[in-house]
């Protein structure tokens, strides 16, 4: 096993219930690089990447098996759940801010650690606003309700909130799929950006994106991961008769 | 006019739906306005200092001992009612395992109570706080016994609130490694707070016009109560003694209006305060 990679996933199952939703996963995260999931819905991949930080705890009647580790060390061990979900940031598919200010919005994050310092809150809102390329348009609008933000500037802002309290990963679930292309040009961008500083996994359902933004795209279907590699590889010479079809449009 | 003569033309049910939509709305305003119309044409005219007296007697038909009843009932019940209320629906909607044998049974439970008339609370804190407990006919019994009756209606207003806050929000909270504490009171409590509002109005609501139950544990006492175990009387009940006896019909109607003022205010007290929980 690499022991560069930032997450190791070995012989991971997943049950809701009696329902085997994702089976025998084998796969390792490179840091600062962008991992794609891509697949038909429905194929797990939702469930995968919430098992990353452990939000599938929340769902009554969900187990789970097999090994994750994050650094070389099992997020199913000795391990503060809450500590774990503030290393790991997550941005969902339907942006969700708050129903409160911008500015408040940011400052929950670091205010949930301990954070009470005035002059240290506004330092990391700027930061993270600056961060997730959003600060020009929203510095004059910090007190208004993030709910009146479009919902491209919603998601940008989401992004934000995550950055907030200094995370090493950013777990995406479709985070562009309720977004005009615009929006979704600037998120592309600005995805690509934070990966000098943070390892990112996002999932996809639009398969151009994985090509525009990920070094690594992993093809799930079923609940199994049928192939995992090199963006490149996957979409010019797939191994799989399984993942050619999806790419080229035979299904999904 | 154009519009709806084309809409008759192309759909006439939904000119028919859409006349009848307006016809309910308008009716439905007339009958508020028609009642509180009487009430205060037929209250206000009869509203003298002497109803304020400290002190009623047979001449000055005073209703201040009874507004303090009222206030102090509707004050004590809610204490007594909104946090139970409030932390059960909590533990209910947020801690809870969903659609466990245990919830399930406390949700038929409140839902059946909810039903139950008023008169059967009455007998029951009657018999239980004013006989069991010797508390008497007293602002304890009639507090008690309100805050009982009113318990299912929070908890069914406060969990069906907390419900309609989306799961995202939550979700969103978890994510930044907040704990379920936390995320209850800095944003399912927060968002759910209109909802909730609503609930302790229609509790007020409840309480102020309740008078089967109110004779039966405070009593029907004109009298300023001294202790929380002193009997006394409400508005309501005031007017049901005054309109019982026929010989006040003056006062009665004073009465009603003073009561239709109260609960405007405190109506408007409540969403004043609520609006200061969520601003701060
Ligand atoms: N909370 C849940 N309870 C039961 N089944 C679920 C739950 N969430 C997802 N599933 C099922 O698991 C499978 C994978 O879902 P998901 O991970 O959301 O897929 P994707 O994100 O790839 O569309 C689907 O068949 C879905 O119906
Ligand atoms: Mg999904």
């Amino acid at each position: 096993m690499n022991k560069t990679n930032k997450y190791s996933m070995k012989n991971v199952d997943l049950w809701y219930n009696d329902f085997h939703a994702l089976k025998n996963i084998n796969m390792d995260i490179p840091p600062n690089e962008i991992t794609a999931f891509i697949g038909p819905s429905g194929c797990g991949k939702s469930t995968l990447i919430k098992s990353l930080n452990r939000m599938n705890d929340l769902v009554e009647g969900c187990k789970i098996s097999g090994s994750i580790l994050l650094d070389g060390e099992s997020i199913h061990g000795n391990i503060d759940v809450n500590a774990l979900r503030k290393r790991v940031g997550m941005v969902f598919q339907k942006p969700n801010p708050f129903p409160m200010s911008v500015y408040d919005n940011i400052a929950y994050g670091p205010r949930t650690h301990g954070i009470k310092s005035k002059f240290k809150l506004n330092e990391i809102v700027e930061k993270s606003l600056l961060d997730a390329a959003i600060w020009d348009e929203l510095k004059d609008r910090l007190k208004k309700s993030a709910l009146s933000l479009s919902g491209g500037q919603q998601q940008r802002l989401c992004i934000a909130r995550a950055l907030s309290v200094q995370p090493d990963v950013l777990l995406m679930d479709e985070p562009t799929s309720a977004l005009d292309p615009i929006s979704t040009a600037k998120i592309e961008e600005l995805v690509i950006k934070l990966k000098t500083d943070y390892t990112i996994v996002i999932v996809t359902h639009n398969m151009q994106q994985a090509v525009r933004i990920s070094d690594n795209t992993g093809f799930f279907l079923l609940g199994e991961l049928i192939e995992y590699g090199n963006t490149q590889q996957i979409f010019s010479m797939p191994s799989d008769k399984r993942t050619e079809d999806y790419i080229t449009g035979r299904f999904g | 006019m154009v519009l709806i003569k084309s809409l008759f033309r192309k759909k006439p049910v939904d000119l028919l739906l859409l006349l009848l939509t307006w016809l309910s709305i308008v009716l439905a305003a007339a009958v508020l306005m028609l009642v509180v119309g009487y009430v205060l044409i037929n209250g206000l005219p009869h509203i003298r200092p002497s109803l304020f007296a400290m002190q009623f007697t047979t001449q000055n038909q005073s209703l201040f001992p009874a507004l303090v009843g009222t206030l102090m009932i509707v004050g004590l019940s809610l204490i007594l009612a909104v946090p139970l209320g409030v932390f059960a629906a909590i533990y209910l909607v947020e801690y809870a395992k969903r659609g466990s044998r245990f919830v399930h049974i406390v949700r038929l439970t409140t839902e059946t109570l909810a039903g139950i008339p008023s008169i059967v609370y009455g007998l029951f804190g009657f018999i239980f706080f004013g006989v069991f407990l010797g508390w008497g006919l007293s602002l304890m019994s009639g507090s008690f016994t309100t805050a009982i009756m009113i318990l299912p209606l929070i908890m069914r207003t406060t969990e069906e609130s907390l419900k309609s806050v989306p799961d995202t929000y939550r979700e969103g909270s978890f994510g930044l490694g907040a704990g379920r504490l936390r995320t209850v009171v800095r944003i399912v409590l927060p968002a759910a707070m209109p909802g909730i509002l609503a609930g302790i109005i229609l509790a007020i609501g409840r309480i102020v016009g309740e008078t089967a139950a109110i004779i039966f544990t405070l009593g029907n006492v004109a009298r300023m109560p001294n202790s929380l175990f002193d009997t006394g009387r409400t508005l309501s009940a005031h007017m049901y003694a005054l309109a019982n006896e026929g010989t006040h019909p003056g006062e009665a109607h004073a009465t009603a209006a003073v009561l239709l003022i109260v609960v405007i205010l405190i109506n408007a007290l409540s969403s004043r305060i609520a609006r200061l929980i969520k601003s701060s």
